[in-house]
């Protein structure tokens, strides 16, 4: 693979886990436990559209082929995405939707910050606007799985599953393969093992405080990152592209 | 968006409470538009008034939100998914503020939860249609967003303080939404003629219904004269009615789809449109309970509060633990 070819694939990656980490938060609208979560998860999913956005628009300036944005989200099928295969799990109840969200960025925000460092310059500057959204969304995500895991005895163990649940989904995070090294080689970029370290140090800070157990690693899900994806993806997609699908080339 | 259940409810307005000497003296600030606060003496009904009034409201911004949420998953761009997700989002906003503006006037809001839940209160009937075609994205912007600013531009100048001060905010962000529902059907019928059929039937179906948003005919609107005693209305609800089918039937020539009433035309003396007869039965009908999606709509919302119990739950104890920690 070229290294610009590495490049704009792994912008699509970038673009794709927020575009189906957005759209997994959007089918939560109006099934919020409160007005105030309501505006949040509103808010979160409108950042992760925005950074989708940019990382498709800049995918689409790389290839130089005339594709944008929503030729990338629509016209593509599920085994042309490379999201993670943690982000297209389905919402289950508000705790494992939050532990799915706490999960991906605490690895996320260390991800864009050493894309900040990169020397990709139109990588750098997405990820230095959209890490200061990220950022925030930590710090919403961690306290509620204190308060959660803190919280009630319910609740604390119905915390506990979804960790449980979805921890075999966080090693495909750091696994890296052809194009995650050409881009730390070619741009200086992230380094997953050291992202891996400083992930697991934030993780195990934020557990311990909601008083939980962190599960132990055992086997983990991968695949995503290469367009192999569990079952839940087709649907979502189906959903997603039907108008666009249905009446190709308009405009909306 | 709005409620035009604004009229609707509450049978016991005319009781109030105070002395003559009391009212006499409020109703000589209202008239020379001073703004009541919620610290002033007020009328027990026109506590009561506002109290259903603004909190029929905030549950029509919070129903809204379903209507408009049923298409973010599918919106057939990213751009109109980030801003139907913002008006979205906006509803919401207005829902927390009104009920904030609500409970200035001694009500909680998990009252006034609890009254929506149970079917109590009412919302406005308008968000018991479906939403079964991308284009009804636009015309809710549109007709619904544009009805409401209507009815909500005279609610700045409401005699109420804080009620006022929230329309303020409100109305800015309701003009927002009806360009861009506008602007999402101008793109429709500039399309092709599949697109432009979508606009057709948007309008077909949201048309009648946006109307009814206005309220009953003035001759039927049990609670509008007090409320206009009071500047917590304006204008009437034939007024306002006649006001937006002057605009709107405009904007619709210039989209090029056709207003779904054999008897709407100009009359070139007055200036104003004429219209046919709305069929009110189907406004009783709605507002009592069956509609489209009444059932749907509020089950969705009484099963969102049941299923957040638990974190509700969590949350208030995790603040307990918190509260006793700092205190040892």
């Amino acid at each position: 693979m070229s290294n610009d070819q590495a490049l704009i694939n792994y912008t699509l990656r970038l673009a794709d886990n927020a575009l189906i980490l957005s759209q997994r938060m959007i089918e939560l609208v109006a099934a919020a436990p409160e007005l105030e979560e309501e505006l949040a998860n509103a808010n979160f999913a409108l950042d992760f559209i925005g950074q989708a956005r940019l990382f498709y628009s800049y995918a689409g300036e790389l290839e130089g082929k005339g594709r944008g944005e929503d030729d990338f989200a629509f016209m593509r099928d599920e085994n042309e995405f490379c999201n993670l295969l943690l982000l297209e799990q389905p919402n289950g109840h508000f705790g494992d939707a939050l532990v799915r969200q706490f999960l991906f960025e605490a690895f996320y925000g260390h991800l864009l910050d050493a894309l900040t460092h990169c020397s990709d310059k139109g990588l750098a500057e997405i990820a230095a606007r959209a890490i200061k959204e990220v950022k925030y969304h930590c710090r919403h995500s961690s306290q509620w799985l204190v308060r959660l895991g803190d919280g009630t005895e319910l609740s604390h163990e119905c915390v506990q599953v979804s960790l449980d649940d979805v921890w075999r989904y966080t090693g495909e995070m750091f696994v890296a393969d052809e194009i995650d090294t050409a881009i730390q080689e070619n741009i200086d970029g992230p380094d997953l093992g050291a992202i891996r370290a400083l992930w697991k140090r934030d993780v195990e800070k934020t557990v311990a405080e909601a008083t939980l157990r962190l599960p132990v690693d055992e086997w983990m899900a991968s695949g995503g990152k290469q367009g192999q994806h569990s079952e839940h993806l087709g649907f979502m997609l189906a959903e997603m592209q039907y108008l666009q699908r249905s009446f190709p080339g308009e405009t909306w | 968006m709005y409620t035009q259940g604004l009229d609707q409810g509450d049978k016991e307005t005319q009781a109030s409470a105070g002395t003559p000497e009391q009212l006499a003296a409020f109703q000589e600030r209202i008239d020379a538009e001073e703004k009541i606060e919620a610290k002033d003496w007020m009328p027990e009904a026109y506590r009561r008034t506002l109290i259903r009034q603004i909190s029929q409201h905030a549950h029509s911004e919070v129903i809204g939100m379903q209507p408009e949420g049923n298409w973010l998953t599918r919106a057939p761009s990213l751009k109109r998914k980030a801003i139907l997700l913002a008006k979205v989002q906006d509803e919401g906003g207005h829902g927390l503020y009104l009920y904030s503006a609500a409970e200035t006037l001694g009500i909680s809001r998990d009252q006034m939860v609890a009254d929506l839940l149970s079917g109590k209160a009412k919302y406005s009937s308008i968000f018991n249609y479906p939403t079964v075609n991308w284009a009804d994205i636009g015309a809710i912007g549109w007709l619904v967003d544009g009805a409401a600013i209507m009815n909500q531009i005279p609610l700045c100048r409401c005699s109420y303080g804080p009620y006022a001060r929230a329309m303020v905010r409100v109305c800015k962000e309701e003009s927002f939404h009806q360009r861009q529902g506008y602007e999402l059907l101008l793109t429709l019928c500039r399309g092709s003629a599949e697109q432009k059929a979508m606009a057709q039937d948007a309008l077909n179906r949201w048309w009648w219904p946006s109307l009814m948003m206005f309220g009953p005919n003035d001759s039927e609107s049990k609670h509008s004269a007090q409320s206009m005693a009071w500047k917590i209305k304006r204008f009437s609800n034939d007024e306002l009615r006649q006001k937006f089918v002057d605009v709107t039937v405009q904007q619709a020539e210039f989209l090029g789809i056709s207003v779904p009433d054999p008897d709407l035309k100009l009359d070139k003396k007055t200036g104003h449109y004429t219209f046919g007869e709305i069929d009110w039965q189907e406004f009783i009908d709605v507002i009592a309970g069956n509609g489209p999606c009444n059932k749907q709509r509020l089950e969705k919302r009484q099963k969102a509060h049941s299923d957040g119990e638990w974190v509700r739950e969590a949350a208030q104890a995790y603040a307990s633990k918190q509260a006793a920690r700092a205190a040892a």
